[in-house]
């Protein structure tokens, strides 16, 4: 069955003072109907550049779409112009986006009912009084309490974990095909972490809806993903099953990504092992490997150039030179 | 909101008292008797010692002042040593026409300010955003009165389009008096209209960047939605204030073009009394120039709580 | 275990340090307006200084055999009512404008920036009463403030610049006040305190980096508004008084003779405009490059 989404090799650029940063280096994945994917990786990697290129919502200057193909329902959005009708239509109607910061992604003049009423006249033509109804009846899907009254409340007026499930309530309401969810939980706390997620799942299998979950942090998408790209550096390192990528991680950093992590399956007084070094600046990137110089294998490594993706497993594919394997809390065999 | 509200009308309170304070001092912070600047040096001690008793000098200054304000509650500004006026009658005649002017150059100005700000704002760095920019970078350091003069020289005599000074009520002559208005109010809202007009501009573009405006995109609304529903809204709360702070400004340019111009109004008497020393006219005019905009400023912030939700529904 | 440690060499180069006053320069610069306005000013800042060299004639000096010359080469812009020559006169009132501008702004930044300081390091009613009165002086438009001030004392120099300093004072105070209110507010002062570190102290160091770029930003533009403000007070006569060369008082003098003689109004005026506008332009350019908003964009 063909993919709902398939992003092919796509390139993303800035223009900043000290030169052009290539956020996003030709990265390609896909999005089946119905699935949950993870896109994991440090702050800075493109994960969430890479998201919001696909609906072409960078700023073009300084940013530029500068390759790929965005191919979905059989089009590549990319052909479209950024305020063109198509790309408009795909926006927030099959395609939507739930953002970081609920705090300041909702317009503070407006309530939250004419902010998820808009979407609803414009992608499903409802009319005031239905598209209200619809309004009450999404939020109370996400669990506000007293919704017919809150519905004309400002978005100072409610609390961040809520705040950000009227994002939901506004991402899902148009039935999207795909949701995009940018760092969902990053800004809460974390007990309102875990309930924010749990209703995200909730409503995304409600509506039969894909959903990408952005995030440096893996414990979310341990448990909600089926399947998990890894990012490093504006590339895709590591793709594969959330079991696979979990279970059997077979790149360096996936590995040390997981050894930094602590866990409760783990003997007691396991150290945990950061890893070494900084991001790389993505100005002017050598043609290595753009792990190399952080790599615990990096002495092992005897090549001098970049490596493609290639398959280890069945769907499982790896950016490295070398053969490594990995143990679940990341120890290294070899 | 209510607690606001009445926070602020106590603030305003405190400031309008210590503005009557201020006005009343600076009568009183002159070097050397005012008695003898206004009778000369010449003037023979029981000349001087009368004048004084009747000027209430002879009085502590607290009794000074508390006489004044309660003359001032009782609509009695005092008569004025030099001309030998009612001041109260003197300032009652030319009110209206200063605030006929004034209020005719805030109107327009603001309005055609907002506009060139938002027009120049969405429509950054092309032509059009560089000309508005140009031309509020020029407006703001015009004197208003050289714009005055250069507008006398080239509609005025050049041109003979429209008359070089005076004043006609509109409810006489609503054609000349509109023939007469034109250059004053225009030199008054020039400079006035590039102040709106960036500050507009500045808001408008603060207002775009921010994140909701990106999740309005994701939606998938229109660029013109987005512009002037969703940036606009917010870009105009902070423009609100502007208005009690240009109101400043405005007058006091208003002085500048009554003097250029030759209007009578409140202006022009506080700059002639202010020549012939003639300290009870220029005092009561601070007094009511600054209750004024108090109570506009007042007014303003309140209408601001009020537009903006986070400050109307705490 | 394979932890190597990591190998400078295959780092990549490190980023190059650019000090941030070299690189703030760099970013003001780099727009052509900013840099007219500051040769603009630097051509002020000459004609001030240099302006016995640049004219042979007396500004105050009466000639009234000259009188109301049209412009010609041995008068560039003609004669006023009693012979002197007007380009000189303008040049000589460059050097009022820079003095007034500069004392007046230094003074009042200085009063308003300490009694900001008070106002925000004590708090409590001391706050209340000199931010009511900054409020209450803040209330009354410049000039009129001004006009009245130098009523009461007089004219003259020392007139005009104190009845500037009472005006431009309050924006300053306020600016100090706020920045101490929320640098008391911060976090890191708390933590600060906590290690021990006296309050005065930490605020100090927190406190000037802070304040600096928009005291910065206020004092250019402030330079072009006293100017501008100076101009209007002695156009209404009011002030400096006659004979000394001021361009407010050559426009009003020259109004009687707008038919004949424009350009005795106008070109004094264009000069104010020109340096006024040349300091907003580096102040907007200052204020632009400060920005922490637009770093690293172009």
């Amino acid at each position: 069955m063909a993919p709902l989404l398939e992003v092919k090799n796509l390139k993303v650029t800035f223009d900043t003072m000290a030169g052009i940063v290539k956020a996003v280096d030709g990265v390609s994945y896909h999005i089946d109907e119905e699935e949950v994917v993870g896109l994991v990786g440090e702050s800075g990697c493109g994960k969430s550049v890479s998201q919001m290129a696909t609906i072409q919502l960078i700023p073009t200057p300084p940013g530029h779409i500068t390759g790929g193909e965005v191919i979905f329902e059989g089009k590549d959005l990319l052909k479209y112009r950024a305020d063109s009708d198509q790309m408009r239509s795909v926006r927030g109607g099959k395609i939507s986006m739930i953002f970081q910061e609920p705090m300041t992604s909702l317009n503070p003049v407006f309530s939250v009912g004419d902010q998820i009423t808009e979407t609803l006249s414009l992608h499903l033509k409802l009319n005031r009084q239905a598209a209200k109804q619809r309004a009450i009846e999404l939020l109370e899907q996400v669990g506000i309490p007293d919704a017919a009254i809150r519905i004309d409340n400002y978005p100072h007026q409610f609390s961040g974990g809520m705040r950000q499930r009227v994002m939901i309530a506004m991402a899902l309401s148009c039935h999207p095909k795909l949701v995009i969810a940018d760092e969902p939980t990053t800004a809460l706390d974390v007990t309102t972490q875990a309930q924010v997620l749990e209703i995200m799942m909730d409503m995304v299998k409600r509506y039969h809806s894909s959903l990408v979950i952005v995030t440096h942090n893996l414990g979310i998408v341990a448990r909600h993903a089926q399947r998990i790209y890894v990012m490093y550096a504006g590339r895709i390192v590591e793709a594969g099953t959330s079991d696979d990528v979990f279970n059997n991680p077979r790149h360096p950093y996936t590995i040390a990504l997981l050894k930094s992590v602590p866990r409760l399956d783990e003997p007691r007084g396991r150290q945990l092992v950061p890893i070494l070094g900084l991001p790389p600046n993505l100005i002017d990137m050598p043609p290595i490997c753009a792990f190399k110089p952080r790599c615990p294998l990096a002495d092992k490594c005897k090549k001098e150039t970049d490596p493609e993706l290639r398959p280890v497993d069945d769907n499982h594919f790896v950016r490295c030179h070398i053969d490594a394997k990995g143990e679940p809390s990341g120890i290294l065999s070899r | 909101m209510a607690s606001f509200i009445i926070r602020r009308c106590i603030q305003a309170i405190i400031v309008i008292f210590l503005v009557t304070v201020i006005s009343f001092l600076l009568l009183h912070m002159i070097p050397g008797d005012p008695v003898i600047r206004i009778l000369g040096m010449h003037a023979s001690e029981a000349q001087v010692a009368q004048l004084r008793h009747e000027m209430g000098l002879d009085l502590p200054i607290y009794a000074q002042y508390g006489n004044w304000i309660w003359n001032v509650f009782h609509g009695d500004l005092g008569q004025s040593y030099i001309y030998h006026e009612d001041i109260t009658t003197l300032i009652r005649e030319r009110f209206p026409i200063t605030f006929y002017l004034t209020f005719l150059s805030l109107t327009i100005s603001t309005i055609i300010g907002i506009i060139a700000g938002v027009i120049s704002a969405v429509k950054r760095a092309t032509f059009i955003d560089s000309f508005i920019t140009l031309f509020a970078n020029v407006g703001i350091a015009v004197p208003t009165f050289w714009l005055g003069i250069l507008g006398i020289y080239i509609f005025g005599l050049q041109l003979g389009w429209l008359p070089v000074e005076g004043w006609t009520s509109p409810f006489d002559d609503f054609w000349q008096s509109t023939r007469q208005v034109i250059m004053p109010v225009a030199a008054l809202a020039v400079p006035n209209i590039a102040i709106v007009a960036r500050q507009t501009r500045s808001s408008m573009l603060e207002s775009i960047h921010q994140d909701y405006i990106r999740t309005a995109v994701s939606k998938g609304l229109a660029q013109r939605i987005v512009f002037y529903k969703h940036a606009l809204r917010n870009a105009l709360i902070p423009v609100v204030t502007l208005v009690g702070i240009t109101l400043i400004f405005l007058i006091g340019g208003e002085v500048l073009t009554e003097t250029v111009f030759n209007i009578p109004g409140i202006g022009r008497l506080l700059v002639r009394a202010a020549l012939d020393n003639d300290y009870l006219i220029v005092q009561s005019i601070v007094l009511i120039i600054g209750v004024i905009v108090c109570f506009t400023n007042l007014f303003v912030d309140i209408l601001y709580g009020w537009i903006d939700p986070r400050i109307r529904y705490r | 275990m394979a932890e190597t440690s990591v190998t400078s060499e295959l780092q990549g180069m490190p980023q190059p340090r650019v000090s941030e006053s070299r690189r703030i320069f760099k970013v003001m610069f780099s727009r052509w307006v900013v840099i007219i306005g500051a040769i603009i000013i630097l051509l002020l800042i000459i004609t001030a200084m240099f302006a016995p060299l640049l004219t042979p004639y007396e500004p105050n000096k009466v000639n009234l055999e000259d009188s109301l010359q049209q412009p010609s080469s041995q008068h560039l812009l003609g004669t006023d009512k009693v012979g002197r020559d007007v380009l000189t006169r303008i040049i000589y009132g460059s050097r009022i404008a820079i003095i007034v501008g500069v004392v007046a702004v230094t003074a009042s930044g200085a009063i308003g920036m300490f009694l900001g300081l008070l106002a925000g390091y004590f708090g409590g009613w001391v706050e209340t009463i000199i931010m009511r009165i900054t409020d209450a002086l803040m209330s009354l438009p410049p000039l009129v403030l001004m006009l009245a001030i130098a009523v009461m004392l007089g004219g003259g120099v020392p007139t005009v610049l104190i009845a500037l300093i009472v005006a431009l004072m309050p924006t300053y105070c306020r600016l100090m006040c706020g920045q101490v209110l929320s640098a008391k507010e911060n976090d890191y002062i708390m933590a600060s305190n906590v290690i021990g570190a006296g309050n005065l102290r930490i605020m100090f160091r927190h406190l000037v980096p802070n304040v600096f770029p928009p005291l910065l930003v206020l004092i250019t533009l402030d330079l072009g508004f006293a100017i501008l403000t100076e101009a209007s007070l002695s156009f209404l006569g009011i002030g400096i008084s006659p004979p000394t060369a001021t361009w407010g008082s050559m426009v009003s003098d020259g109004q009687r003779y707008l038919l004949t003689h424009p350009i005795l109004s106008l070109s004094p005026g264009l000069a104010i405009v020109l340096i006024v506008l040349a300091f907003n332009l580096v102040g907007d350019g200052l204020r632009d490059a400060l920005d922490p908003r637009l770093r690293g964009r172009i």
